[in-house]
């Protein structure tokens, strides 16, 4: 598994991405800076991390979702390769139109930070092999703006061909209520592609990889990563 | 050439910071508000001064990076 993280001006996550990454598949990420032209030869997995690229400026993720590097990405997911976005880089997927709908301000208005449950939708993607269908993980989120919307058509489309990823859900599994933390349709924390080689997500998986800070919940998604290619 | 760009919200988009801000209005005392929606302005300088290739410049503008159209709306006034 041969990696890349895309760093942005205001990217705050990519050493979080770079540690969970190297833990799951035994070889740093290479970072590559936003202006690139370019994804490094044979790479199998593009990471979008999280943070406030240029600020949040205009809108989350608009400026950054059409930098450079953004074509090869494109062009890396239209070949079928891997690309993860988590937090602002679901934010910069959807603005780049990789995938559709859009993360509006919170519902209540608050920045959320807290841990947060969520249940895996499935797990025969490259992404989630690791965990068990219908499982609960218990990882952590932290923004203002993950209020995810889309047109009816689409979240009927999204549901219809199983392209979401991941729902919150409180401790035992439930939907729904207290346990959605920003008033998200559907309680949609991340959702695939069609082909399902790219994935959005609010929630922090590179946060939960070890026992010492809370938990490993999140470590079945880069292990199940690891063992995609 | 001077324009300015107005973006707002879609009909039917739930706005939650205008939401805030109606009842921000409504906790001051200012009577008779019955909703808020928020948008952006943009006041643009262009180069040239032909109206028409304004519009059009604008509108590219808008289309790639100024509106998410999936949620926005916009209008140019030139």
């Amino acid at each position: 598994m041969k990696a890349a993280v895309v760093v942005f001006p205001g990217s705050n996550r990519e050493g979080d991405m770079a540690r969970a990454l190297t833990q799951a598949t035994g070889r740093q990420p290479s970072m590559l800076w936003h202006a690139n032209h370019e994804l490094p030869a044979g790479t199998d997995l593009v990471v979008l991390p999280g943070g406030f690229s240029y600020g949040d400026y205009l809108r989350c993720g608009a400026i950054a979702g059409r930098a450079a590097i953004m074509d090869a990405v494109r062009a890396h997911a239209a070949r079928g390769g891997l690309v993860l976005g988590v937090c602002n880089g679901f934010q910069i997927l959807c603005e780049s139109g990789l995938l559709p709908g859009v993360l509006m301000r919170n519902a209540n208005l608050r920045f959320v930070c807290r841990m947060q449950h969520l249940k895996v939708e499935r797990n025969d993607t490259a992404f989630t092999r690791h965990y068990a269908r219908g499982q609960t993980i218990e990882v952590c989120i932290a923004h203002g703006e993950g209020n995810y919307e889309a047109d009816d058509a689409t979240i009927e489309r999204l549901e219809g061909e199983g392209l979401v990823a991941f729902r919150y859900c409180d401790a035992e599994g439930r939907l729904g209520g207290e346990a959605n933390p920003n008033g998200s349709r559907n309680d949609i924390a991340g959702i695939y592609s069609d082909g399902r080689n790219v994935l959005g997500l609010m929630p922090h998986p590179e946060n939960l990889i070890d026992p010492l800070v809370g938990g490993i919940d999140g470590r079945g998604l880069f292990e199940s990563l690891a063992s995609a290619a | 050439m001077k324009a300015r760009v107005v973006v707002t919200l879609k009909n039917g988009v739930l706005d939650p910071q205008g939401k805030a801000i109606e009842g921000a209005l409504k906790s001051l005392g200012v009577e008779g508000v019955a909703s808020v929606r928020q948008g952006k302005v943009f006041d643009v300088e262009l180069d040239g001064a032909d109206a028409n290739a304004a519009k059009a410049q604008l509108q590219a503008a808008c289309e790639k990076l100024l509106a998410n159209t999936v949620i926005e709306n916009y209008q140019i006034e030139v």
